[in-house]
């Protein structure tokens, strides 16, 4: 089955929610695992890298966490945009996008696992849940690689814990992350605050969208940056407990700004509907921004009768190799623009125009 | 300002990040930024930067020590190879370079010695050997106590253990 027939649908994907799922957007367990004797990806000869492919393939299609239903192929088999796609439902990581024979993936029916073969390490495994659900995906992922453990002699030291590519990895190779929708740290000017306080923990902070330091769509990643020394379980449980205090300080920026700042909230919101629904030619970063400002919207519930999916969903094909299966001719930069403003003005009909009397304004005690 | 990995080209990508609450600078060229993953932020960690920049001058000490580049005799790494790259070539890697890496992994991880999962295999070693450990210990005492009767069975114990080695 090709990929693009395999992957559940935009509207569908952007449908799954979990808990918290106002600020978190997804939850990621990743763990990085080597075969013994063979080099790692980076620096094994292609018939290395080969014969690793073969024996990891089969004994990760075995699991019975996959399932007989699940997507298995190699790189080489997809086309550049089909990888790029994957990239944009944050399946496979970039540099996993450049790979081709030699490299592969797994996915199960239900995306909740996704494994990468041959990426920087022989084997990376990602358990993916919908909102804040990260103890879900450890434990998941955890019987995921206990399984292995009995078809696959895994490189693994005493001292070092897993072996891994890169030293950063060394030890649980486990990366913890989540995905945060953060508006109201933005708009109310604290995310610099946060970003400062959460690193000071041992966490990285970043925007996943966008270069340097600019977070595009309000959308930043924590994850854990320590591996060795610590077990699976206390880093996934010290990420848990900052992220429940990071949604906490979200949602009080957000009644702040509804407490005081209420017309300048509305007045965002209110024009990036505009924009959204009336632009002829919108670049992705515009887009992300205002469709951010939108989800805000819903969130507060100023856009009545617009489910939050409807946002999410439009995030995802505002996405440049998303727009691209729309059309067999490659598109530019300006034609993209061009063709996501067109997606978006027929989508955004869907959208009710923003009420800012429907939006209820907390009292003074609330904050 | 020049590239901090090739120190050739003019750096044109600038990243900043927060870590460990330290805002740390990091000044490009396009090409090693691309090599380096820079253009991905979802991937993209500035520890392996800094790691491939800072851990080998420390590799380079501890090889002079030794007198000459350390190389994997499995795969065949050098350290001019982890300056590259930042990455190890197997997993073999890990104890030829060992003592270049120590002080790194210090400084960027919790601590250095594993916690948390142990794969089956290696526990059942480890439970192993450590069963071995306690018998000899018991037979010792056995044989300190004059009771040699116990220290027979404590014998025979070992000599069955000893037989049936855990899967490596
Ligand atoms: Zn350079
Ligand atoms: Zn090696």
């Amino acid at each position: 089955m090709n990929i693009l027939e395999f992957l559940i649908s935009p509207s569908d994907a952007a449908k799954r929610s979990g808990p918290h799922d106002k600020v978190v957007l997804s939850s990621r367990v990743r763990l990085a695992r080597n075969i013994r004797g063979v080099p790692f990806p980076g620096h094994a000869r292609k018939a290395d890298r080969v014969r690793a492919f073969e024996t990891l393939m089969p004994a990760v299609q075995s699991l019975n966490q996959v399932g007989s239903d699940a997507f298995a192929e190699s790189m080489e088999k997809l086309s550049q945009n089909e990888k790029k796609v994957l990239v944009e439902r944050h399946l496979i990581s970039r540099e996993h996008e450049a790979k081709g024979v030699g490299s592969g993936i797994v996915l199960n029916r239900e995306e909740t696992l996704c494994l990468m073969v041959n990426e920087e390490d022989h084997l990376r495994m990602q358990a993916l849940r919908p909102g804040l659900q990260l103890g879900q995906a450890w434990m998941s992922l955890d019987s995921v690689d206990t399984d292995l453990e009995s078809r696959l002699e895994i490189a693994f030291s005493e001292q070092y814990g897993f072996l891994t590519a890169c030293p950063t990895n060394l030890g649980t190779g486990i990366r913890v992350s989540a995905m945060l929708h953060l508006p109201g740290l933005v708009l109310g000017e604290q995310i610099n605050q946060i970003i400062q306080a959460v690193s000071k923990l041992g966490l990285a902070v970043r925007g996943l969208y966008g270069e340097g330091t600019e977070a595009l769509g309000n959308v930043f990643q924590v994850s854990n940056q320590m591996t060795l020394g610590e077990s699976e379980l206390e880093i996934v449980e010290r990420i848990n407990k900052v992220l429940l205090q990071i949604i906490e300080h979200e949602e009080n920026a957000r009644l702040t700004l509804l407490e005081k700042k209420a017309k300048v909230l509305f007045n965002h919101i209110g024009r990036a509907y505009g924009t959204l629904a009336n632009a002829h030619s919108i670049s992705s970063k515009e887009t992300m921004n205002q469709l951010s400002l939108l989800r805000l919207g819903v969130d507060i519930g100023m856009i009545p009768g617009t489910p939050k999916s409807l946002v999410d969903e439009l995030f995802l094909l505002s996405q440049p190799a998303h727009l691209q299966l729309k059309t067999p001719d490659k598109l530019d930069a300006e034609q993209r623009d061009m063709l996501r403003s067109d997606m978006l003005r027929d989508r955004m009909r869907e959208v009710a125009r923003p009420d800012h009397l429907g939006v209820v304004i907390p009292p003074k005690a609330a904050a | 300002m020049v590239c901090i990995v090739c120190k050739q080209k003019e750096a044109k990508v600038h990243y900043t990040e927060l870590a460990q609450g330290q805002v740390k600078k990091i000044d490009l060229c396009e090409t090693c930024a691309k090599e380096k993953g820079l253009s991905d932020p979802t991937s993209f960690n500035l520890a392996d930067i800094l790691l491939g920049l800072g851990a080998s001058h420390e590799m380079e000490q501890a090889s002079e020590s030794k007198g000459g580049e350390l190389k994997c005799q499995t795969c065949g790494f050098t350290q001019a190879d982890f300056k590259k790259t930042g990455r190890l070539g197997c997993a073999d890697c890990y104890k030829v370079f060992a003592e270049g890496l120590a002080g790194m992994l210090k400084t960027m991880h919790k601590g250095t010695t594993h916690k948390g999962k142990v794969p089956q295999t290696f526990r059942r070693s480890h439970d192993h050997a450590s069963k071995l450990a306690q018998l000899e210990q018991d037979l010792q005492g056995a044989i300190s106590r004059e009771d040699f009767e116990h220290a027979a069975v404590l014998r025979d114990q070992i000599k069955v253990a000893r037989k049936t080695p855990a899967k490596a």
